[in-house]
């Protein structure tokens, strides 16, 4: 084919053709936040004090910050990873926000909680069923954001989908907290992590066949 | 600017500007072959598929950025495609790209009189016969529906659906 005519058939077919990369990944968001709930509603369910907690015990809220500080900022780095020739410094500076919120609060629960017991709250007392529905909850979110990006054209596949499947991660660890009766940071930083660290090796396990390009 | 106009649409602007950055992306892929020792004869299908990803990848472009790097990163993308698929590894040049803009056209060398009907062999149905209608015999949208009895809405679907397919074949 001679390249004028591809240029000919190409501009033939010019006609804008569905949402922009962003408002792709946006809907991809709401649809795995509607997702998220549907799953945790249908299987664990809310945890009955879980009204009350939010405005009594910062380790409850503070279980919801640091997952949607993830998955808010995994998902603009994702986004910026499926851009050809986009700036990610900053982006993938914005991972340090959960990283760090994290690691304060392990700080403070260090500090305030006598280190006999420290034992006892990392391990908690479901870290089973958090091992088990996080990944369960992350699921929808990771297929939806996956679909997302895959309209994307990321330079490097596996990375898009690795940090796609952080910000699942992110979204079902979000859910999964809702359910979750263990509120310690040191919980969190040991299980949820894991949960996280396990959806971002399945994306990018899937997102190195899927993103290609 | 021309990306603005094209994505809104406008079949000339788009029609211009990848008229303007063919030239460009061929001394890139001449550049980028022959600096790692290879026959510059595949330097025409890097172009072909840039400029196919560079359509068919158009949203991923932030129309708030230059558009320039974004085109850059795309043809190197591809370039190692095609490299990788000839075997032997395949590094591009990562700075010094934008030089190549300034640079004429080179030589064409009659590369671009490569086997059409290979790539269209690809494709069956209607698909194919758009292509051939409006690659081969350069038939416009409204040309090529009036002869396979088509719509221009279908023509243009038909169309679509052949470049992703002919994108996807090369690996993509």
């Amino acid at each position: 084919m001679k390249t004028e005519d591809l240029i000919a058939a190409l501009s033939a077919d010019a006609a804008p053709r569905g949402p922009s990369l962003r408002t792709g990944v946006f809907l991809a968001l709401a649809g795995a936040l509607v997702v998220g709930a549907v799953v945790l509603h249908e299987t664990l369910g809310v945890r009955g004090d879980a009204v009350a907690a939010l405005t009594t015990s910062a380790r409850f809220v503070f279980k919801f910050v640091v997952t949607a500080a993830l998955a808010a900022t995994a998902l603009n780095l994702a986004l910026k990873l499926s851009r050809p020739g986009a700036r990610i410094a900053a982006a993938a500076a914005g991972l340090a926000v959960p990283a760090l919120l994290l690691a304060a609060a392990v700080g403070l629960e260090l500090l305030v909680v006598p280190p006999a017991r420290w034992g006892a709250h990392a391990v908690g007392s479901y870290w089973l069923t958090c091992l088990t529905f996080g990944p369960v909850i992350s699921l929808g979110p990771l297929a939806l954001l996956l679909l997302a990006l895959k309209r994307g054209a990321p330079d490097v596949p596996w990375r898009a989908g690795l940090v796609a499947g952080l910000a699942a991660g992110g979204i079902g660890t979000f859910f999964y907290a809702a359910h979750c009766p263990d509120d310690s940071p040191l919980f969190v930083a040991l299980w949820y992590s894991l949960v996280v660290a396990m959806m971002g090796g399945l994306g990018a396990l899937i997102g190195s066949r899927v993103l290609r390009w | 600017m021309l990306m603005r106009s094209a994505l809104a649409g406008d079949g000339a602007a788009y029609r211009e500007l990848l008229g303007a950055l063919a030239p460009a992306l061929r001394a890139f892929a001449r550049r980028v072959l022959t600096a790692s020792g290879r026959d510059a004869g595949d330097a025409e299908d890097v172009v072909q598929e840039t400029l196919l990803a560079l359509h068919l990848k158009r949203h991923t472009w932030d129309p708030s950025t230059p558009l320039a790097p974004w085109v850059w990163a795309i043809a190197r993308h591809k370039a190692v495609d095609v490299m990788r698929r000839s075997g032997r590894r395949a590094e591009v040049p990562l700075d010094g790209l934008e030089d190549v803009l300034t640079q004429g056209e080179p030589e064409t060398d009659g590369l671009e009189a490569r086997d059409a009907r290979r790539m269209v062999a690809l494709l069956s149905g209607r698909e194919r016969a758009v292509v051939e209608a409006m690659c081969l015999s350069g038939a416009s949208v409204k040309e090529a529906g009036a002869k396979l009895a088509m719509s221009e809405g279908a023509v243009r679907v038909a169309l679509h659906r052949a470049l992703k397919r002919l994108a996807a074949a090369h690996g993509g």
